[in-house]
């Protein structure tokens, strides 16, 4: 096998910093060159901020692990450069199937709704993902973007200065001393750093064990999910099946919590569960073999001072609803934009603190989804197991019990309802979707859609609205996007953003996020806007 | 004269669902049995219509 997760692609390479006379100091360090460490360092660099990614490896993940990638995670890749090789290998899906004892109780369909340019869903092995993450940073690389990436480089100790962080780091050549302004850890569930700086990671520990296995074969299964509740392969315990690319099937199955881990994992012990699953004949290869145990989350706060936590670093949930890469890359979403206005000196460093306060949000969203998920899939008392247990008998004969069935409430984007950037709704009866703190849902515009009009920095959204091109607020800059809703002739724009108005004005954060909407422009109030939204008011 | 719904009309399920398991925390069997009953009674009464009520009885019997 010459699988991708075992080439070295960052490999160790000596730097300058190691040979220098007093410690390099660099705009930002990124501890971490997973999915979440390097799409903040792609972010950074592609704003122009020089960034160094410090990995104590230098390949990709190993096996497939996050493999479910929701809509809004691919608008944020979209706008990183690497959301096309995404959805171009892989699959895409919309049909579930439930399963309860030897039967299916029932299906359903996703139904995506139109009129936006990415699936809902697709499924890809994390070592894809992080691969085209790779490309794209040496793609900037090469137009010249301050970005590097060292592999092999094991951060021992830190210390945080008031406006600095110094870091010791190990390599295969010895250690050396490096700086930064300002240090994003990106470093997983495990964090070194978190544990270096004594800080807290408290939450709800799941006495459960789940083997996960990547299958290779040529099934003739369909690209669905399917879900089981104590099926007969595998009683009083759940299964899952999930189709990646290269027809490799994603098994999940629970084992309890009393278990010899290392035995479970031997092929011998995989194999004749898998057949008791998938049925005698099927042939099949195993590409990799998984237990894993969870627990449910966070840090007390993701900033301390110049460090800042993003990803399973910051907060841990339960893999049911595919919320952890998918909230982690919204975390840095969020995050980067602030520090890029900090840096410049554009905003107030106190507008961290709103990374703080809505990607807590977030994550606390997504930890209360996961949590619920968790106690339906593993009942933890006998009578929350006679609920579930009727909520599925029920859900075969009617449509009533199917929104109680909890395999996993499937990541949804967050909107920061209540966040300090957030300006008063001034848009009369508004669609809720699209209220202050919300991410801009898409809209098909002609031949395009609207968020790759979006994003990076300030936008005046007008449709059908009078406003200046440019508005400059304390050196922030505000371009307008003049749209009107005959610019989609499937009216979902004005579906979206409008409801019954005639026009609207909407104030977009450089996430897609909207700060601020009004039915008309009115320029004190945008510039109140524009204020708040940096961290100012 | 109104029929039994088997369609969903629980806005926010998954907040109803955690509320009534966190209702049954920390009871044993038979405390958590009684519960139950007793919140068949609560609900039977405030749907009070002896028809539907009926239809009910057999919808969760599977005898439909």
């Amino acid at each position: 096998m010459n699988k991708i997760f075992e080439v070295p692609l960052y490999a160790y390479e000596r730097s300058p910093d190691q040979d220098a006379s007093s410690p390099a100091r660099h705009k930002v360090i990124v501890i971490g060159a997973g999915p979440i460490g390097l799409a903040a360092a792609i972010d950074l660099a592609q704003q122009g901020i020089e960034v160094v990614v410090l990995d104590d490896n230098d390949k990709v993940s190993f096996g497939s692990r996050a493999v479910c990638y929701a809509k809004r995670p691919l608008e944020i890749l979209d706008r990183l450069g690497c959301g096309q090789p995404m959805v171009d290998k892989g699959v895409e899906w919309n049909l579930g199937k439930v399963f309860f004892d030897d039967r299916q109780v029932y299906d359903f369909n996703l139904l995506p709704e139109d009129g936006h340019q990415r699936p809902a869903f697709i499924n890809l092995q994390q070592y894809y993902f992080e691969e085209y993450l790779v490309n794209r940073v040496r793609e900037l690389q090469e137009a010249g973007a301050p970005i590097e990436i060292r592999g092999r480089n094991k951060v021992e100790a830190i210390g945080t200065h008031a406006d600095h962080v110094k870091l010791e780091v190990e390599t295969p050549e010895g250690s050396y001393t490096v700086e930064a302004d300002w240090l994003i850890a990106c470093d997983g569930a495990g964090s070194p750093v978190r544990s270096m700086l004594g800080l807290d990671f408290v939450g709800r520990v799941f006495e459960d064990n789940f083997l996960i296995a990547d299958v290779i074969m040529d099934a003739g299964f369909p690209t669905e999910r399917w879900f089981w509740f104590d099926p007969p392969f595998n009683r009083g315990q759940s299964a899952l099946l999930h189709k990646q690319p290269d027809n490799v099937w994603r098994i999940d199955l629970q084992l309890g919590w009393d278990i010899d881990k290392e035995r479970e994992k031997r092929p011998e012990n995989v194999i004749p569960r898998l057949k008791a699953m998938l049925g005698e004949d099927v042939q099949f290869e195993l590409e990799w073999v998984s237990i894993y145990t969870f627990q449910c989350r966070r840090m007390e706060k993701f900033r301390h001072g110049r460090v800042l936590f993003a990803g399973d670093a910051a907060h841990q949930v339960s893999p049911f609803g595919a919320r952890g890469a998918n909230s982690g890359l919204q975390d840095t979403d969020n995050l980067i934009w602030k520090l890029k206005l900090v840096m410049e000196g554009k905003a107030p460093e106190s507008l961290l603190d709103s990374y703080d306060m809505e990607r807590i949000h977030g994550a606390d969203e997504n930890i209360l989804n996961s949590s619920r998920s968790t106690d339906f899939i593993t009942p933890k008392s006998e009578m929350s197991r006679v609920l579930r247990d009727a909520v599925l008998d029920l859900s075969e004969q009617y449509e009533f019990a199917r929104p109680l069935v909890n395999s996993g409430r499937l990541s949804v984007p967050c909107t920061y309802d209540g966040s300090p950037l957030n300006s008063a709704d001034a848009l009369l009866d508004g669609p809720a979707r699209t209220r202050p703190g919300s991410p801009c849902l898409d809209a098909p515009l002609g031949d395009g859609f609207l968020l790759p009009k979006l994003g990076d920095k300030f936008i005046l959204l007008t449709i059908d609205a009078d406003a200046p091109d440019l508005i400059e607020e304390e050196g922030i800059e505000v371009t307008r996007l003049a749209l009107s809703v005959k610019d989609d002739p499937t009216m979902e724009l004005k579906r979206r953003y409008l409801g019954d108005n005639d026009s609207a004005v909407y104030l977009i954060r450089p996430d897609q996020h909207v700060a601020a909407r009004r039915a008309t422009f009115d320029e004190t109030q945008f510039r109140h806007a524009i204020r708040r939204a940096t961290g100012k008011e | 004269m109104s029929d039994l719904t088997l369609t969903p009309n629980i806005a926010g399920a998954d907040d109803f669902y955690a509320e009534l398991l966190a209702a049954h925390e920390g009871l044993d069997k038979s405390a958590s049995d009684a519960l139950n009953a007793r919140l068949v009674l609560v609900l039977a009464n405030h749907i009070g219509d002896r028809a539907v009520l009926s239809k009910a009885l057999k919808a969760a019997a599977f005898k439909e």
